[in-house]
């Protein structure tokens, strides 16, 4: 299958069509053949998809599975996945069908929530898997607007001002973003991503109003790109967007967010960033450092006096998404290898956390943290599951959380023992919020009356959990899943950005040292 | 052999708690139970065949990346065999003891919640955890294993959830560790930048190299062993309770009491003193740590023996008290004498498990009274337990034939220490504070026999009128480590602390043919011991003692021969090869040796201050009860500083918790909401109205702007490539 990547991709999109065309009725079992088409469709996709995973070969650091045919006037469309990426794929193809199975309490618009979800996934898909610019923003900036819908038709109270908000951030990111793109094409006359990853553009400096811009051209197409994905990081200062969202979004909506919309932020970096601007990353490496030390510690200071779930998870998110940052820019093996490692792994368990808030929130239908406690007497198996993906996420060892925390923090060390230090320290603060949290909804004894008739988990809820469990353990116990597949495209981004740097003359001592690990 | 041992809890754990309902209660605690003890018999066969080479055995790849290697291993060594059988052997022994103590528990609704099945599998799980740590061949696996008994000792802790007292000391816990982990983990992260492993058989060959090297780490620049091994005595300091990362064991008494028995006092909290041992090949290349890990082993057992001397809660004396003696253990690893740290552990285990499980068995009978001003004349409603207490009582506060090597377990472990102490810091700060804690814990370990099972009945009389003696599946546990607490200590002196060959066998240390001849020159020596100790038992002790505080002032002589020996060991270290044996000691580490040498009355200074101690708590306790009382009042301030813990809670709380949250607070509604939403949304808020209206009135509003917006930045740049030529 020549197309595979395409069919992919597509398949979600195609669902969606037939949904909208062929769908008639808001009745019962209107909503009801709704719910299974996305279900059927997005399972498929996720079956289809594996097909990539068994096929790909991870010793090639090249592209793979690349289509590559004329577009309308002039443009090119062109798919293609590596080490970096593929996994990136299979997280959202993985994800899918469980978002949509965590939305069968849906009720309202269930044709129209579907297909947002839908063609929410195609866009994500064609992110990871664009090797064209053009096709990239595309991907890129249309993947918000089912986002959009889904917030602001079945988000909560106050959705209106998050989606604002929302808005507001990405816009100003995409118009910069574009610019550079705009750019970019006009250096190197082509849009095609492999070739400009290894197109070298100018990093002279130079001055503009008297000051000196260090890294030249590069350092500023840097920022541009910087500004888009820090945002959908989301990263300190620019992060507030992402708790007014989650809050407001329905619960599928946040697990789709924190699983796999944030991701796009890290893989931006790893596929633009440093190959393609390899001086101007390195000119602001400490800046991107010590953002990300200070996300981890302020977010995780503002998690603990959080009053609602959401929120709390949330912040805790924008936390962990500080190690992807921090790894991500250390670039070094283990550095790089547990930033990919932790978004992966990100996935699954905020996801899993974000579904444990949508149990109790269909029950009881609030996201005070107050309202709750003393549940386990009344839900074992949520007490249990929420307890799991807790100590995943303050990275308990064994579990997923801990690789990519751990990778990332040893490859930080290696580079700066400051930065580390403070990094360091967030698993001292994640461990105190996320236990405060579950101490409050969980433990106790359980004296609200509002409480007192709470179910249990139903058969469907721990179908939807038991995917989550495995890959958390499973990743944890057997981490190399993963670094087997990214191992060796990591090592040759690596590799051509520290000879990139090399020819720009401005690899240090560090580097060198570090490139030898 | 060894991964059955390892695994078998770990089965039991997921039996228990995920198919109990299948194989009922009953089924879930005897399966936990029964492969527990099939570990501990396993585990005393590996002791008893411990080879004296290393062994490696792989399981399976763990985390990998780029030259980052790390495995799930066992390494199986005389560290380890000690460290399985008394994991096992207390394990085994509280699982069987909750059998009776969690047979009926008012924290939960009786008939209509299982708690039972839920407690077993997390014992089994802890076991599991610990079994991990002390068998790994890598410091990662260490890890897993060091916060898998957090997560363990969280999930015990804080066992009824009902209770906001035990949810919040179960938080204490694992944050608390967690500082220590923090400072665990920047060791790691140290180690593997320095040695580009994080396999213990290659740090331990860089050990000497990484002795001269310097380490930037912050601003400054610190030689490279010394920062490291501080580093991971943080950790050890969280999980061994040392002093300021104390507060949290405590606390941890909230836990049901076979859980402190197991957790809190035999095993997991003797993590991090095992950790130093196990790194021994790098401690020992850094004097001024070791300095620190002594001064604060010192100071640890001395406050939380003061501490331990005003407590009322029968739990709390016992858990200071562990938190005391932990402070010895490490006092003996900072001199270097690591064989005294893990000979104090090992009987440490079994004492102390066994006080706790009498402590238990007296809460048992009290209907979970644990306020000792409430108790008072048990000894004759329960005898069997009493009994056990006072040989726990004789064990921990030494009691034993001064100048021989006969007497309870703790006898011969702890004067090891204090004598190793003594030679270690040439008879300073450290052995002082040792002498004065042995003299305290002697008078609060008498305190609590006294207040428990002397004098009159007090408190709640229909209590009293109730109290019972525990079943046999709690008094059997307490009788086996009551023959620990009696025999284990002059059964395995010689192999712990006897003279340097015997040490160096035991630890699979070689050696060097350079040495033979000191060696048979020890052994005749020890043969004079144990000749001694033999004469003794048959009464004429005085002599005996006598020619063998000669015989040791002659061996004295014999101490030079000592560095041509270890001399050796050290080519063997520097040409980049692991030292052989389970620990190492620097050639110009004697301190053993001189540690045995000690003059007399360093030798009985613990027995006399044990003494003194005794008399003061029959002074106070039994001949003047009124005595407390008056002391008290004469010295309030001071009572109510060590009432209090030294205030350390509080001081907590005042700088680092309500600090904490109103950081948080502010930086939430100042930082978030005021500066960065206030500023930077203030300024596009205004803004983007003004394009939303723009963009038509459409019903879409800000969707619509968004997709208008992307269509125009496409059609911008399509347009642009257009100009420039077109793609190609």
């Amino acid at each position: 299958m020549s197309n595979l990547l395409s069919i992919v991709t597509f398949l979600p999109a195609i669902a969606a069509l037939i949904l909208a065309i062929f769908l008639r009725g808001e009745d019962e079992a209107g909503q009801r053949n709704a719910k299974w088409v996305a279900l059927i469709a997005t399972t498929l996709t996720f079956l289809v998809s594996l097909f990539i995973l068994f096929d790909f070969n991870a010793a090639d650091t090249g592209f793979q599975f690349v289509e590559e045919r004329e577009w309308l006037m002039g443009l090119k469309y062109k798919m293609g996945v590596d080490g970096i990426s593929v996994l990136f794929v299979m997280l959202t193809t993985f994800m899918m069908p469980l978002t949509i199975a965590a939305s069968w309490n849906v009720n309202t618009r269930v044709k129209e929530y579907m297909i947002a979800f839908l063609l929410l996934e195609t866009l994500m898909l064609g992110v990871f898997m664009a090797l064209d610019l053009v096709l990239f923003y595309l991907f890129f900036e249309a993947g918000l607007i089912p986002m959009f819908l889904i917030i602001g038709i079945w988000g909560g109270a106050n959705r209106i001002y998050a989606s604002f908000k929302f808005f507001l951030y990405t816009f100003f990111g995409s118009v910069l973003m574009l610019v550079a793109m705009v750019a970019m094409f006009a250096d190197a006359g082509t849009t095609d991503i492999p070739t400009l990853m290894a197109h070298q553009f100018a990093s002279e400096s130079f001055s503009i109003l008297g000051v000196q811009v260090i890294g030249g051209m590069q350092t500023l197409m840097f920022l541009a790109f910087f500004a888009s994905f820090a945002v959908k990081m989301p990263m300190w200062p620019v992060h507030t967007w992402l708790p007014d969202a989650h809050v407001q979004a329905p619960t599928a909506g946040s697990v789709v967010l924190a699983a796999i919309l944030l991701k796009m932020g890290g893989y931006g970096f790893l596929r633009f960033s440093l190959p393609m601007f390899p001086v101007g990353a390195d000119v602001l490496t400490p800046l991107v450092f010590w953002l990300s030390a200070i996300a981890i510690v302020y977010t995780s200071l503002v998690a603990l006096v959080q009053e609602d779930m959401k929120k709390l998870i949330a912040y805790s998110s924008v936390a962990h998404m500080g190690y992807v940052t921090m790894g991500i820019f250390t670039m070094n093996q283990q550095g790089v290898d547990g930033a990919i490692f932790q978004m992966i792994s990100h996935g699954f368990i905020s996801g899993a956390l974000f579904l444990c808030v949508g149990v109790i929130y269909d029950r009881m239908h609030t996201r005070d943290i107050d309202a709750y406690g003393g549940l386990v007497t009344r839900m074992p198996v949520y007490a249990m599951l929420f307890m799991l993906f807790t100590m995943a996420n303050v990275g308990l060892p064994g579990t997923s959380g801990f690789v990519g925390e751990f990778l990332v923090l040893m490859g930080i060390f290696q580079v700066n023992t400051w930065v580390a230090l403070f990094a360091t320290s967030g698993v001292i603060l994640s461990a105190a919020y996320a236990l405060y949290l579950y101490r409050r909804v969980v433990m106790g004894d359980l004296i609200k009356e509002s409480l007192k008739a709470i179910t249990d988990m139903t058969a469907r809820e721990k179908w939807i959990f038991a995917p989550l469990v495995v890959m958390t353990l499973l990743l944890g116990v057997y981490p190399s899943l993963v670094t087997d597949v990214i191992g060796p495209s990591v090592g040759a981004l690596i590799a051509d950005h520290n000879t990139a740097l090399a020819a720009a003359d401005r690899l240090g001592d560090a580097q060198v040292a570090a490139a030898s690990h | 052999m060894v991964s059955i041992i390892l695994f078998a809890p770990l089965i039991g754990a997921l039996i228990a708690g995920f198919g109990w309902r299948l194989i009922t209660i009953q089924g879930a605690q005897w399966i936990t139970t029964g492969l527990l003890f099939l570990a501990c018999v396993l585990s005393w066969i590996v002791f008893f065949t411990t080879p004296e080479q290393t062994q490696h055995i792989e399981l399976l790849r763990w985390i990998e990346s780029g030259t980052l290697s790390t495995s799930w291993g066992i390494r199986l060594d005389r560290l380890t065999s000690i460290m399985l059988i008394v994991v096992t052997t207390v394990s085994a022994l509280v699982h069987l003891y909750s059998f009776g103590y969690m047979a009926h528990d008012e924290n939960f609704k009786e008939g209509e919640e299982s708690y039972r099945a839920r407690f077993f599998a997390y014992l089994s799980f802890f076991t599991f955890a610990m079994l991990m740590l002390v068998t790994s061949d890598n410091l990662v696996q260490m890890f897993f294993g060091w916060e898998g008994v957090g997560v363990a000792s969280y999930l015990l802790i804080g066992f009824y959830y009902r209770k906001p007292s035990a949810n919040a000391a179960a938080i204490k816990a694992f944050v608390v560790n967690r500082v220590g982990d923090f400072g665990f983990a920047l060791g790691i992260f140290g180690l593997y930048y320095l040695t580009d492993s994080i396999m213990l058989d290659d740090i331990f060959a860089d050990a000497s190299r990484l002795s001269g090297v310097n380490l930037q780490f912050l601003s400054w620049s610190f030689d490279a062993t010394e920062i490291i091994v501080l580093l991971l005595f943080i950790g050890a300091m969280g999980k061994s309770a040392q002093l300021f990362l104390h507060t949290w064991l405590p606390d941890a008494m909230e836990g049901p009491t076979p859980v402190s028995a197991l957790i809190h006092a035999a095993t997991m909290v003797t993590a991090g003193v095992f950790m130093i041992c196990r790194m021994s090949p790098l401690v020992e290349f850094a004097p001024d740590v070791k300095t620190i890990i002594v001064f604060l082993g010192a100071s640890t057992a001395f406050v939380a023996a003061t501490i331990g001397l005003v407590q009322n809660d029968i739990k709390r004396v016992i858990a200071y008290s562990t938190m005391s003696q932990l402070g010895y253990m490490f006092v003996a690893a900072g001199v270097g004498v690591y064989s005294a740290a893990m000979f104090h552990l090992f009987t440490h285990a079994f004492f102390k498990a066994m006080l706790f499980l009498g402590a238990g068995s007296v809460i048992h009978a009290m209907h979970h009274e644990q306020d000792m001003r409430n108790y008072g004349g048990l000894r004759k409603k329960i005898p069997y337990t009493f009994w056990a207490m006072m040989i726990g009582t004789l064990a921990i506060t030494g009691v034993g034939i001064p100048l021989t090597h006969i007497g309870f377990a703790g006898f011969l472990s702890k004067d090891a220490i204090i004598e190793s102490a003594w030679a270690g810091t040439a008879g300073g700060y450290a052995f002082w504070m040792l002498v004065i804690a042995a003299l305290m814990t002697s008078f609060y370990s008498w305190r609590l026999m006294f207040l428990t099972f002397y004098g009159k009945q007090r408190g709640d009389k229909h209590t009293h009128d109730h109290a019972h003696e525990s079943p046999m599946v709690m008094l059997i546990p307490l009788g086996v480590l009551a023959l620990g607490a009696i025999f284990s200590g002059m059964l395995w002196f010689g192999s712990f602390f006897g003279d340097h060959a015997q040490v160096n066998r035991f630890f699979g240390i070689p050696v060097h043919e350079t040495a033979e001849a000191h060696g048979e020159a020890d052994d005749s020596h020890g043969e004079g011991v144990v000749a001694a100790t033999e004469g003794a038992v048959e009464g004429n002790g005085t002599e005996v003692v006598e020619s063998l505080t000669e015989d040791t002032v002659t061996e004295g002589s014999h101490a030079p021969a000592t560095p041509a020996e270890d001399h050796a060991t050290a080519t063997a270290a520097g040409s980049g090869m692991a030292p052989q044996g389970a620990i190492y000691m620097a050639p110009e580490n004697h301190v053993m040796d001189d540690a045995h040498h000690a003059p007399v009355w360093v030798k009985i200074s613990p027995f006399v201050a044990m003494l003194i101690g005794l008399v003061t708590a029959l002074w106070f306790y039994i001949w003047s009860p009124t005595m407390p009382a008056r002391v008290a009042g004469a010295n309030r301030p001071l009572y109510l500083f060590l009432l209090n813990k030294w205030y350390f809670d509080e001081i907590y709380a005042a700088i680092f918790v309500r600090p904490a949250f109103w950081i948080g607070k502010h930086l939430w509604k100042r930082g978030d909401g005021k500066i960065i939403d206030g500023g930077l949304n203030g300024l596009a808020m205004g803004i983007i109205p003004f394009f939303t209206r723009l963009a038509g009135r459409a019903q879409s509003g800000y969707i619509f702007t968004y997709a208008f917006a992307m269509v125009i930045g496409i059609a911008l740049l399509v347009t642009w490539m257009t100009m420039t030529g077109g793609a190609e």
